[in-house]
């Protein structure tokens, strides 16, 4: 299929001049994978620092379960 | 909030980038005098047309900044002219690459075109440096806007005194659409748009990304029963809009 449609399309004349336009849209290709992988290091950052939170967030739900802690909290609220 | 619609943002821009460099490869006919060699113009020019469209937006987001004192304009306009600066730095890459294979030099200091644009480029780039400045944030959004403002009106008043001056050796393309061919001129548009698309993608990415930082940093004071913001270090990131968190359900407040 890729063959049959490499067949159709003009010959492209990369010889001559098809360092220089290969290097301009290699740029902007490095340009957005850059950003991509800047963003993926964000992402981990946040999925990790969201796991963090998970875990605080069930260390308090077990502390509120707890028997004793929660007569205190009722106190305390009263 | 700021999530909303960035998938159909991203596909359009990949279908749009896909569609751009088929016509730029396969439709666009070969220019006579510099042949495969132009095919840079498809790349170039939209990036530096986005580019210098980012800083006057940035500049707009600003005066809206100013007017409101609302911050997440101060964010949109930080965030603009961030990602103008990058689409310039592409700018200039590109453009000394077909400088190079065009004129058989990397720079050349007599080409108005050339030069204002670095001149816009570094004037920005003292952007980041100004607001890392100036530790208070109030403060520092307040001047990133002013400057903002003013180098936003920069940029056209540059635009037209290049085209003012006499000197045309760089190529004419806005206004000039209409003496490009046909198939040209719609590989042109096409790559305008897809470009344009790219830009307000990242600008959308680099928005939530803020957004969703500040919302995970607000849910981290709740859970550690903070009541107060911890100071936050020196930085020429604006401060994201306080975050407004929806009360737990069964769970008293602290």
């Amino acid at each position: 299929m890729i063959g049959l449609v490499l067949a159709e399309v003009p010959a492209l004349p990369l010889h001559t001049a098809g360092k220089y336009v290969a290097g301009a849209f290699v740029v902007l290709f490095a340009l957005v994978l850059v950003y991509l992988a800047i963003m993926a290091i964000r992402l981990s950052r946040i999925e990790r620092e969201l796991g963090e939170l998970l875990e605080l967030s069930e260390r308090q739900v077990e502390e509120d379960a707890l028997p004793g802690r929660a007569g205190e909290r009722e106190s305390t609220l009263a | 909030m700021y999530g909303k619609g960035l998938r159909a943002l991203s596909i359009s821009t990949v279908v749009a980038m896909t569609l751009a460099l088929g016509l730029v490869f396969f439709y666009a006919p070969l220019e006579a005098e510099q042949g495969f060699l132009q095919k840079i113009f498809y790349v170039h020019v939209p990036l530096a047309i986005v580019s210098l469209s980012g800083f006057v937006i940035g500049g707009l987001l600003a005066i809206q900044h100013l007017r409101t004192r609302d911050s997440r304009w101060d964010m949109r306009s930080y965030v603009a002219i961030h990602m103008s600066l990058i689409f310039g730095l592409a700018t200039l890459i590109t453009g000394s690459i077909w400088a190079k294979g065009s004129w058989g030099h990397w720079w050349v200091w007599n080409e108005p075109t050339l030069v204002s644009f670095l001149i816009v480029f570094l004037l920005y780039a003292t952007y980041q440096p100004l607001r890392f400045a100036i530790e208070d944030p109030e403060r520092q959004s307040r001047y990133a806007s002013v400057f903002a403002v003013t180098a936003g009106a920069f940029v056209p008043m540059n635009f037209i005194a290049v085209r003012l001056s006499s000197a045309y050796l760089h190529p004419r393309v806005l206004g000039g659409t209409s003496s490009l061919p046909g198939s040209m001129a719609l590989t042109f548009l096409v790559s305008l748009v897809a470009i344009a698309l790219l830009f307000a993608t990242l600008c959308k990415y680099e928005l939530t990304a803020k957004h969703t930082r500040a919302q995970v940093r607000a849910l981290r004071r709740r859970l550690s029963g903070e009541t107060a913001r911890a100071p936050r270090g020196r930085s020429a990131a604006p401060v994201a809009a306080p975050v407004k968190l929806a009360a737990p359900a069964g769970r008293t407040s602290r």
